[in-house]
């Protein structure tokens, strides 16, 4: 399996420097998904955009969730915060946070959590600003939300501090600035202010540097992961590009059409791929020392019709090892090491020898 | 700033002189003149007519006179009504019209962005439903089939408003309704259809995880942002209600200033339809010059320079 070197080296040297791995063991889990469904109501019938998604996030705890678009990655993590469009609902499951059920939480309690205890950051930094108002109001606005009764000079100070903090040049200067004064990079690093406003427990990043250009994508990703340990919050962060998880993520769950393939700890994803979706993500990734006339690696095939979904595996479509079972019944979870999972037939003890790369 | 309006101003001018050029051009091709009336005239009275108003000057020359009565801000005398000037037309007339145009300016503001606003936060439901009948019917009616349904209902049947005049407030009621329906119609669905697109955008979706209510999301982040197309046609609407409609004012008996704008040209009374011409087109330009100064007070992204 081809699977990126770079990458690997980044992720171990990340996580093994730090010796997070055992740090992160006897963490409390402070965000647990459940068997979550989330569906769209769409005049041509049902979107089932997430379908029985688990996974936990510990405190202090980077998770990527990667996945091609389509995937439910982002569908997941709306439902975590409640924002699904008019269409959308939860279906089923449970997503627990502090005691409390959010799939259940009155629209009004959300509120009181949304901002202050869960917050986020979106995709097109360019387009979540509101154009007519400055940014240090849009920051002190958050603030105001959730911390009543501040004067209006304590709560510029809070936003100037913010400003700082994401290395926004001549803060107090730009405090009063219109969003198209900025570029998309400080966008974005306005759009962490406003996600930091408040300390929240969990930073939920929706492929926040996706709109940007390389030399900022990497600026953001050293500004959350310096942020992170400064405030000791945990993140969930969404992407489909492998390096960013590699060198942002402490656990990886890798999505395809709405369901989890694979789980685990980033070394162990990067190192052992053990879905053939993960694999085949890896094989994808570029090589910049290849031949530029060698042809770049994808996956035949595409994505399945979320209207209709398979029974089964939702890969099994473009799975080189696809067979009978896998179109009709979801796969068990096998455990491949520790804290790593991955949900396909090939690994089940019962699984046949023939045409299985595991056996 | 000061440049910018300065040089609007300028423009404004460069206009307005463009627009007199055209209208005096088109109004002397026009066949015929103003004492080419049904009334049998012997050639000999025509003449004198003729020569006594200097129409038989060549066009330039004539051209040239009312340019320079113009710029000491004389209209001329109407050629029908005797002893008339246009001055008087529009002393006496546009404050009827102005207040009409007032009172449905107001209405029209009042009613359509409330509706259009509703309409847009109660998408595809029966408030939705409803709002998008009336603004239909507002666009598909003409308004003197309104008047007259208004009138029929208002004033024959319940007796409740007067049908013609200026007597009272109560006069201005039936005019404005129908006056405004177009306007109104015409707002309240370009207020739905731009509240409903910005619902949709990002920054919404930002402003609700901040956690703040949903009224604040949509008075603070959604409103000002929808407002501003509607805000674009504000400028043409206004001078339009205000200048006064010849078939509501006619209707409703009232001595506006519509009237003129219609008989003036069936009369070929050339300074009257100048007249009211360089009036409504004066006005019109003023009212979107302000409209767009309006524009940077709410739209940081405009800078006039």
């Amino acid at each position: 399996m081809g699977i990126p070197d770079k990458a690997i080296q980044e992720a171990d040297i990340n996580r093994w420097a730090s010796g997070m791995e055992e740090f992160m063991e006897d963490r409390e889990t402070i965000l647990e998904i459940k068997h979550l469904q989330t569906s769209f109501l769409t005049s041509s019938g049902k979107v089932k955009a997430v379908r029985d998604v688990s996974f936990s996030l510990k405190k202090g705890e980077v998770l990527g969730i990667v996945g091609e678009s389509g995937s439910g990655k982002t569908v997941t993590s709306l439902s975590v915060i409640r924002l699904l469009a008019g269409t959308g609902v939860i279906e089923g499951g449970e997503i627990l946070f502090d005691g409390k059920d959010l799939a259940k939480v009155s629209m009004k309690e959300m509120r009181t959590i949304r901002g202050d205890r869960i917050a986020m950051v979106f995709q097109d930094p360019m387009t979540s600003l509101n154009p007519l108002i400055p940014v240090g109001k849009q920051i002190t606005e958050m603030i105001e939300e959730h911390n009543r009764g501040m004067s209006k000079a304590q709560l510029k100070e809070e936003a100037l501090k913010l400003l700082k903090l994401v290395h926004i040049p001549e803060a107090e200067k730009r405090f009063s600035s219109y969003p198209h004064e900025f570029s998309g990079g400080m966008r974005q690093r306005v759009m962490i202010a406003i996600a930091l406003a408040c300390k929240p427990d969990i930073l939920i990043a929706d492929e926040p540097t996706t709109a940007l250009d390389v030399t900022i994508q990497d600026q953001i990703l050293k500004l959350l992961n310096q942020l992170r340990e400064e405030m000791d919050m945990s993140i969930i962060f969404i992407t489909h590009d492998l390096g960013v998880v590699a060198e942002v993520c402490d656990r990886v769950v890798v999505m395809y059409g709405g369901r989890i393939m694979e789980e685990g700890p980033v070394e162990a994803i990067f190192e052992r791929p053990s879905h053939p979706y993960t694999q085949g993500l890896m094989a994808s990734v570029p090589d910049i020392s290849l031949d530029k006339n060698v042809r770049l690696v994808s996956i035949p095939g595409s994505p399945p019709d979320m209207l209709n979904p398979p029974a089964g595996c939702p890969f099994v479509l473009r799975c080189a090892y696809g067979r009978n079972i896998c179109n009709a019944k979801v796969p068990p979870v096998t455990e491949i090491g520790e804290g790593h999972c991955s949900y396909c037939w090939l690994l089940t003890p019962e699984a046949p020898k023939e045409n299985n790369p595991y056996k | 700033m000061g440049r910018y309006i300065a040089k609007r101003i300028g423009m404004s001018v460069v206009t307005l002189f463009v627009l007199i050029c055209l209208t005096f051009a088109m109004m002397h091709a026009i066949p015929g003149g103003p004492f080419t009336s049904d009334r049998n005239v012997t050639e000999a009275v025509q003449q004198a007519l003729n020569e006594k108003y200097h129409l038989n000057d060549p066009v330039i020359v004539q051209f040239g006179n009312y340019i320079k009565d113009l710029l000491h801000g004389d209209l001329g005398m109407s050629y029908q009504y005797q002893g008339k000037s246009v001055n008087d037309f529009i002393v006496d007339g546009f404050p009827v019209s102005g207040k009409l145009g007032l009172v449905t300016t107001i209405f029209v503001l009042l009613a359509s962005i409330p509706m259009g606003i509703v309409a847009a936060l109660k998408n595809g439901r029966w408030q939705d439903m409803l709002v998008m009948v009336i603004a239909t019917l507002g666009v598909t009616i003409p308004s003197f089939v309104i008047a007259t349904m208004l009138m029929y209902l208002f004033s024959y049947k319940l007796g409740w408003l007067p049908t013609f005049g200026i007597s009272s407030w109560k006069s201005f009621i039936l005019p404005m309704v129908a006056m405004g329906g177009y306007s109104l119609a015409f707002l309240a669905r370009l207020m739905r259809s731009s509240l409903l697109e910005v619902m949709g955008q990002d920054y919404i979706r930002t402003a609700r995880s901040k956690g703040i209510s949903e009224f604040k999301t949509i008075t603070r982040h959604a409103l000002r942002n929808a407002l501003i197309p509607v805000i674009t046609v504000l400028g043409p609407t206004i001078a339009n209600l205000v200048t006064g409609s010849f078939v509501i004012e006619s209707i409703f008996a009232m001595p506006g200033l519509g009237v003129h704008y219609v008989t003036s040209i069936n009369n070929r009374d050339y300074s009257t339809i100048m007249g009211v011409t360089i009036f409504y087109a004066t006005f019109l330009i003023a009212i979107v010059f302000i409209v767009d100064l309006f524009y940077c007070l709410i739209d940081p992204r405009i800078r006039y320079e």
